[in-house]
This record gives structure tokens, sequence and C-alpha cells, in this order.
């Protein structure tokens, strides 16, 4: 029934546009418009363009400022504050030349519509102005990128050597977290090694895995340098951490990293935005098939002090799971049931 | 001399040819320039309509996530489940194929396939193109490729859906996405059909525009549209063969167990063999193509708008030679640009920094390109055509899109914007609505010269009005979210709290998609209306200058019924001073306009005396030989 109704009044719509639009030829034709160069709808669309731009102008700038905390996330890590810079200098730069190349663009169209009256300028070409405006948009474009340049090297140089280690991989559709224990140094890993209990395919003959453990978040301390290492298991994943402005791809087969320090620890990223439910996350951003938009896993940043205390908090795969070293050669046991006591 | 011959040679031959036309060498295996050029735009249009309303699909998701879908059950079969709620994969499905339709279906055969092989005959002076028999070919390859994704939109494990840019090892895995198997397999194929449909022509095109100018026309004498339409060819001739090249080693990969691109995967419960390939390799492969695409689509817009702008301001466009110098950096800088799509992508940041310097270099002629075409507008004499409309729409949704090119070609700034809704606002932006409105504004202006009718421009206005408000509602919104980091592709943004806000930016972003879409059909009916009902067109509506509006309306296969009309002058003679009126067509020569010659002009006129009295005589020597 609905549906019926629904027709016939878009049947009722569609005829009269029709006649709309029949008449609206007729008369054209009979006011004999349809031969003039340009006809009264000249200077109402010259007009339009003046009163898109006014009208949006003022919708863009509006919305502009009254969302800004919304999408001007808080920043958690000390390049953020420098790409963030960036960003809004970049921002502040094209808005100018936005401005005004549009303030001209829907302009001109008012003031030089057509006039049978007038002849436009023969104005073909001037060196002057092509030197111009090639060579300013090429300095401040250099000082940009110059800026950007330094900022790009120093983010992703080399990690300080002190930096926590913190392994992250990827795989359809959740992130494994894994820490290098007490030693700050990784165990090494193998695909093939991968199975239920040994999600990651760490190599359990390497002695640095002794006190590798995983964990449900990541936890890192404030103030000191943290290393992601980041790698996937299966197909392509994007490491992207919105607040802390850090994003890495993990691809199976090549290991990825990005070093970055955190400013904030979570509990003060709550009392300052007034929201006890703020929690630093990472998502997934490159597509990776069913759940690419579910993967998500929550960073706590803490005090160094309380980070000291967490670390040493944690159990070891091993100690968890004894059974994961059951099958290595007598020597290398020996050496895991040991720590498997202290770890205890 | 021996173009001359040969050109008056073969308009013989066309001429016996013109009275076996049956309706099939006439409009479907038609070689004639200007047929094939219509089949392109009519087939566009098609794939622009399945595109659209494939992004009306996938916007409904995100703009109602919540939203009883089972009314679409029809249509989408199983892809809608028992609650109501869209599939996750086949959401991912909607997002690739719309992006494969968009990029290569509408943008680059529908624009650069309609415009190139309609205009550069007509508009350099030539029978039709150097191989009519490849022209068809390529359009019927585009066709075939067309047919086989088609097919793939009705499998049961869906369509391809690792994005356009079909990265593996999703794509080459079945097991990581059912869109993998047979989907992908469609996709590889119909792109293969689709490169070699490219090829053809764009070797024809660069021929053409080589071999088969008419007397006079000079490559400073060419119109802008022409020249862009060369460059775009040279583009996709040294750009494709690497799409092919990758899309080949992605098909070992499938289905020949080789490791080009996959390393070290454990997936479905077990260990793949493969190793010691590497997926970043494939990234730099696309994006060697999928970079230059981008100028692909978007030069032949910015061709056609220079000509738009010139005769609807009634003013030569501004720095002729600066708009060709600009385009040459840009051809050649597009090739050298590719690696800035990779920042994040593990590629080692030394190699990130020598891109970002390349990247903001070719922001330069851009830039140019946008003076040039504001300092055309100024003091000019502006008729608002639809045409010129949606020229004008073009300009800003570069300056638009472009200046956020400048964001995030700064890797430092990209390493947040990567692949949020900021780069999906961008590309729309520069890429997908600045071309799409110069494929409108082409087919608002030569449209009188496809149909020898004219189309209503009233409806065109009102088709202009709500397609320009409404792409800026659809995306520019979209800088918003981008900036708040809400990924792309993504299903739904309610798992994230950083990305929980915005349901109802995101409601009213599809509302207005939706709202814009539906306009389109304004201009349909406009299209198929005009066709057969519209006005008759007069010879030269637009008051224009180049070599196209010398033909008869409807001009035959050969193009001129007589001579090739030979050319005197540049196309841009508009409102020279002194001139009766405010367009000398390129046809007139030089001494037959004392009044308007420019002193360096007034030198010519000597030289051109001479060439016209040699004309005269090949005349006599062949009208004396036929006799
Ligand atoms: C002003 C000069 C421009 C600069 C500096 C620039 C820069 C960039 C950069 C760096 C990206 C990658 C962003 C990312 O994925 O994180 C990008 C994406 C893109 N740009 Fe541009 N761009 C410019 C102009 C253009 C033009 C003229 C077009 C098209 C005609 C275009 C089309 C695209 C497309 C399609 C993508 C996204 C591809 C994808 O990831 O699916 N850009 N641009
Ligand atoms: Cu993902
Ligand atoms: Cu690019």
């Amino acid at each position: 029934m609905y549906g019926f109704l629904i027709a016939i009044g878009i049947l009722l719509l569609l005829s009269i546009v029709w006649m709309v639009y029949r008449i609206q030829t007729l008369v054209t034709v009979v006011k004999g418009s349809d031969k003039k160069i340009a006809s009264g709808s000249n200077k109402v669309n010259a007009f339009l363009f003046v009163a898109f731009m006014v009208v949006f102008g003022a919708l863009m700038t509006w919305y502009s400022i009254k969302e800004f905390d919304n999408y001007q996330l808080p920043i958690g890590s000390e390049h953020g504050v420098i790409t963030d810079r960036l960003f809004w200098i970049t921002m502040a730069v094209t808005g100018v030349v936005f401005i005004i190349t549009h303030i001209l663009l829907f302009w001109f169209p008012y003031k030089y519509q057509y006039d049978e009256k007038r002849k436009a300028a023969f104005f073909p070409h001037n060196n002057r102005l092509e030197v111009i405006w090639t060579v300013v948009p090429a300095v401040v474009l250099a000082l940009l990128v110059i800026s950007g340049w330094k900022a790009w090297s120093d983010i992703t140089g080399p990690a300080p050597e002190n930096a926590h280690v913190v392994e992250i991989m990827g795989y359809q559709f959740a992130w494994e977290v894994r820490y290098p224990g007490m030693d700050n140094v990784l165990g090494e890993y193998d695909y093939r090694l991968i199975n239920a209990t040994n999600v990651s395919g760490v190599d359990f003959s390497d002695k640095n895995s002794f006190d590798d453990f995983n964990t449900p978040i990541v936890v890192i301390p404030k103030g000191e340098p943290v290393i992601f290492k980041i790698r996937a298991r299966d197909v392509l994943h994007s490491v992207f951490a919105p607040h802390m402005r850090l994003k890495m791809d993990a691809v199976p087969g090549m290991p990825t990293r990005f070093w970055f320090t955190a400013t904030k620890t979570t509990e003060e990223m709550r009392a300052e935005l007034n929201d006890p439910e703020f929690e630093y996350e990472i998502a997934c951003t490159e597509v990776c098939g069913r759940g690419h938009f579910s993967m998500r896993k929550v960073i706590t940043v803490v005090e160094p002090a309380e980070y000291k205390k967490w670390l040493a908090e944690q159990k070891p795969y091993i100690v968890n799971n004894p059974s994961l070293v059951a099958d290595l050669p007598t020597e290398l046991k020996e050496l895991a049931e040991i720590s498997i006591s202290e770890n205890k | 001399m021996a173009t001359a011959q040969s050109a008056l040679h073969s308009a013989t031959a066309h001429d016996d040819h013109e009275h076996h036309d049956n309706f099939i060498t006439k409009y479907i295996f038609s070689t004639d320039h200007k047929m094939i050029g219509k089949q392109f735009l009519v087939t566009g249009i098609f794939w622009a309509l399945i595109g659209g309303f494939l992004s009306v699909l996938f916007r409904l998701q995100l703009g109602f996530p919540e939203m009883d879908m089972s009314f679409l059950k029809p249509i989408l079969g199983g892809w809608i489940d028992d609650t109501g709620a869209l599939n996750p994969e086949f959401y991912l499905a909607l997002v690739t194929m719309h992006g494969t339709i968009m990029v290569f279906f509408v943008l680059t055969a529908g624009l650069s396939g309609t415009f190139s092989n309609f205009l550069i005959p007509l508009q350099i002076g030539a029978r039709d193109m150097a191989s009519g028999f490849m022209n068809m070919l390529s359009y019927w390859f585009f066709f075939i490729s067309g047919v086989i994704m088609f097919i793939s939109l009705f499998l049961e494990t869906g369509p391809a859906a690792g994005g356009w840019v079909v990265y593996p090892p999703l794509s080459a895995l079945e097991q990581a996405i059912p869109g993998s198997g047979m989907g992908m397999t469609l996709w590889l194929i119909a792109m293969t059909f689709f490169i070699a449909s490219s090829l053809l022509g764009g070797i024809n095109y660069i021929t053409t525009v080589i071999n088969l100018r008419t007397k006079g026309m000079s490559f400073s004498k060419l119109p802008l549209t022409i020249w862009s339409f060369f460059l775009t060819a040279v583009i996709g001739l040294l750009s494709f063969p690497v799409l092919f090249a990758a899309a080949l080693l992605l098909v070992f990969d499938r289905s020949f167990g080789t490791s080009f691109y996959l390393s070290d995967i454990y997936i479905g419960g077990e260990a793949l063999s493969n190793t010691g390939g590497s997926a970043v390799l494939y990234q730099h492969l696309f994006w060697f193509l999928g970079h230059p695409e981008v100028y692909i689509v978007l030069l032949p817009a910015l061709g056609i708008t220079s000509e738009v702008i010139a005769t609807n301001s009634r003013k030569p466009i501004f720095g002729y030679k600066a708009m060709i110098i600009s385009m040459l950096g840009i051809t050649i800088l597009s090739f050298v640009v590719w690696a800035h799509h990779m920042f994040v992508s593990g590629l080692n940041p030394f190699l990130g920094s020598i891109f970002m310097f390349l990247t903001l270099i070719i922001a330069i002629p851009s830039a140019v390109k946008v003076f040039n075409y504001l300092t055309t507008l100024w003091r000019g004499n502006l008729i608002f055509t639809p045409a010129m409309l949606f020229s004008i729409g073009l300009v800003s949704f570069f300056i638009s899109g472009g200046l956020t090119g400048i964001f995030l070609g700064n890797s430092a700034i990209d390493i947040q914007l990567h692949d949020t809704y900021f780069v999906v606002a961008h590309f729309h932006l520069v890429m997908g609505s600045a071309s799409f409105f110069g494929l409108m504004a082409g087919v608002y202006h030569w449209f009188p010269k496809m149909f020898g009718r004219m189309m209503d421009a009233k409806l065109g206005y009102i088709h202009f009005w709500l397609t320009f408000i409404g792409v800026y509602l659809v995306f520019f919104p979209m800088h918003y979210i981008g900036i708040a980091g809400f990924p792309r592709r993504y299903y739904t943004w309610t798992n994230f709290e950083f990305s929980s806000m915005y349901t109802d930016l995101n409601m009213f972003i599809s509302i207005a998609a939706i709202l814009t879409f539906v306009a389109q059909f304004i201009f349909l009916f406009n299209f198929f209306y005009s066709m057969y009902r519209g006005r008759k067109a007069s010879l030269n509506p637009w008051r224009s200058n180049t070599l196209e509006w010398t033909t008869p309306l409807h001009p035959g296969h050969g193009n001129w019924p007589g001579e090739i009309p030979s050319v005197y002058r540049w196309p841009y003679d508009y409102s020279k001073p002194g001139a009766k009126e405010d367009f000398i067509m390129q046809t007139v020569p030089l001494s037959a306009t004392p009044e308007s010659n420019l002193p360096h002009e007034q030198e010519l006129v000597k030289l051109e005396k001479e060439i016209i009295s040699e004309e005269e005589e090949v005349l006599i020597a062949n009208e004396s030989r036929e006799s």
C-alpha cells in the first residue's frame, strides 16, 4: 500500500517537473531569449556564485570554530606536538591561499559577467606574472618541506638506546602484544612456529625469549622513549594510535618500527579532558578483511615507577605455559627451568 | 605536403564507404572516431550510474549504521543478513568496486576515451584517427573489460574486496577474504583488458596528434585540449604497462605458487611456504601507475576547462605557453612522486624524504595553472553556459583538493593523515569531483557537435548548482572527520572511543550524497531527451575558434565534406583589439584581418600568402588529375 502511494507521488512529482520544463522551454522560445548570447540566467548564475561563497564561507567558519575541540584530538606524544604544529602552520598558509583564490574565483564571475557593450581585455600572457606565481609558491613550499623534513628525520631516526621495546603483531583481526621482559631484548620468532599456544611464533630455543611475556593491553611509561616493533602474520595491517600521532604498517615478512615518547599518563589525560572513560587506543588503518574496523587495542600510559612495578608483576610465556619449552634440548631446558623458577 | 595528399586520398576513399554503412558498422563496430567517442561516453555514463549506486549503498551503511536494510534484499540477496545488517565483507567489496569503476571506467575510459576520440581529429583537422581499426578494438576491449567486471559483481563470493589498490597479501589469499577468490581473478582479467584498451587508444591518440595535424596546425597552435589529451596518452602509455606487470606477478602468486609479494604468512591455521617476497614491492609497482593515473584522470579535464573557460570568457587563455609547460612538468613529475602513497608502509625514511621534496615540486605547476585560470576570468566578458559553470566548479575543486595535497605530501604530517578520511576528502575533490566536472563541462560544451542539438541550458544550471553544492556538502565535512582520525574503509566507527562521535555529520554526508546522486538524473534526462528532441544547434553555437566548429552540423565519416581547412592562427583569438567580432576562428588567415593583427603577426602575413598560393596549386593539380 505504502509502496503504491509513494509510486503515485513520485509519478505526480515527475509529471509536474515535466510540465514546468515544457512551459519553460516554450517561454524562452517565445521570448526569443534562446537567441541571445547571454540570457537573463547569466545574472542569476553570477549572483549565485557570490551567494554560494558567502553562505559556504560562513558555514565553514562557524563549524570549524564550533567543532575545534572535537576534531583536534588531544596530543599524547612528544613528536605529536611537532607534527601538529606543522599541520596548523600548513593550514594557515593554505587557508590564506584558499580564501584569496576563492574570493577571486567567485567574485570575477559577478564582476565580469557578460555585457554586450563591453569587450573582454586581450591579455594573453605576461611573463612577469608567471614568474611571480611560480617563484612565490616554490619558496613557500620549500619552507614547508624543509620544516617537514626536519621533523620527519627526527621521528624516523634511530630510537634511543634505552627505549622500551614492545612488539605489536597484527593478525586477522586483533593485535598481539609481546614484551621482551627484564632484558629488554625480544626473543627470535619464526612464522612456522605459530600454533594455538604460541600465536606470535616465538622461538623458545632463543634464551632471550625466556622472559618474554604478552599482555592484553599495551602499557608504557610516560616521558621515556618506547619503540614499537611492528609485524604482521597474515595480511597487511597498520598500527594507528591517533592520540600519539603514530602510524606504521604491519607487513608480513618485513618488520617495521616506530618510536615515540608519551607525554601524559592516561590518568592525566582523563583529568585534563574531564572524561573518566578516556583511553589511548590503537586502530588498524590498512584494510585487512572482515574485521578491519574492530582491531582495537588500548594503550595505558603510566608513571615510570608504576611501569617498573607492573613489569615486575608480569609472568613470562614459559611460566604460564611450561609445555612451551618441553621439547628443548636438555641444556637449554635446564636454563629455561631456572628462569621459570626465578620468575614464579 | 605528403600528409595533405594522403589525407585527401583517404577523404575520397571514405566517401565511397559512406553509402555502405549499415546499422552494425555504423553504431556497433564503427571505426569512426566520433561514434567511438560516443560509445565511450554512453558506456562511461552507464558505469558512473553503477559506481554511484554502489556509493549510495555504502553511504547508507556509514550514515545509518543501525538501519534495517532488509528492503535491499531483492537486489543484494544474501549480503543482507536476517537482522537486516549489511555484510562487512560485502561493504569492502562495495568500496573496492566503487573505486575501481570510478577511477578506471568512468574517469579514464569515460573521459579520455570520449573526448580524446571525439575531439582529436576534429580539433587538429584530421579525417579520423591514425588507425580506425585499433580505435574500434580499444573500445571493444574496454567493453569486454566492463562485462567481466560486471559479472564479478554477481559472484557468490562477491567481487574483489581489497580496496581499489588491491594490495597483496589480502588480494592474493582467498583465505583472507572471499572476494580474493573468483572476484579477484575476474578483477585481474578485466584490468588486463582495460590496460590493453588504454594502450590501443593511447598509441592512436599520440600517433594521430603527431602525424595527422592539418596544414598550419603546428604544436604551438594546438588547442590546450589536444595538448592535454596528448600528454595524458603519453602518461598512460608509460605507466599502464607497469600496472600490467604488477597484476601479472600477482596472478603468478595467486595461481602458480610464486612468492613475489608473499612472505612469512600464517593464515587459516597453516603456515604458507612462501618466503622472500615483498608486499611493499607491489605497492611500488602499483603506485608507479597509480600516481600517474590520477593525472591521466585529471589532465583531460583541465584541457577541456581551458578551452571552455577561454571561449566563454571571450578572452584568450592566459599564459598558453605556461599552461603547456605546466602540463609537461606535471607529466614528467608525475612519474617520480609515487612513493608519497607509501610514507608509512615501512619504506626507508630517507626515500620518504626524497619523495616528499619531489611531491611538493609537483604542486608548483598545479598552482600555476590555477592562477592562469583566474587571470583568464579577470576582465573577461563571461557567459555562463552550463559548461562554463562546471569549469568554474572544477577550478574550485582543484584548489580545495590541491591544497590538502600539500598536507599529505609532507611526510611528517601524513603520518597522522594517511588512510584517514582526510585522504578521502583530498582525492574526491581534486581527482573525483574535478575530473567529473571536466567530463560534464565537455559534454555540455560539445553536445551540439556530437548530436547536432542543444542541451537545455536551464536544466544544466539546475544540475550544476545541485551538484556543486552537493559535492561540497559531501566532501568538505570529510576533512573534519579525517583530522579527527577516522580511518578509511571502516564498516562502522563505533568500536573506538576516538571515532565514536560525528554520527550526525556522517548522516548528513550520506543524505547529501544521496541527493547529489539523485540530481544526476536531471542530467540523464537532459542528455537523452536533447539527443532526440533538443533544439537544433547552430554551426558554432558558442562562437568558438577551434576547427570542430567548421564541420557540418552532422559531420560524416571523414569530418569535412571537401578539403580539410588549413589553420593560420592559435585557437585563442578572442576579443582581439580591432577585430569586428569577439572571436576569430583558426581558419581565418592573418592576411584577412589586417585590422587586428599584432605587429609580429603582420610579419607572418607574407609567409602565409606563399602557403595559400602553394595550396591553390595543389588544388588545381588535383582537380585536373581527377577529371
Ligand atoms: C597539489 C598537488 C598534490 C599533492 C602534493 C598530493 C599529494 C598526495 C599524497 C601525499 C597522497 C597520499 C596520501 C595518503 O595516502 O596518505 C595523495 C593521495 C591521493 N591523491 Fe593527491 N596530491 C596532489 C594532487 C592530486 C591530484 C591533482 C590528484 C588527482 C587528479 C590527486 C589524487 C590523489 C588520489 C586519488 C589519492 C589517494 C589514493 C588512495 O590512497 O586511494 N592528488 N595525494
Ligand atoms: Cu585492518
Ligand atoms: Cu599520488
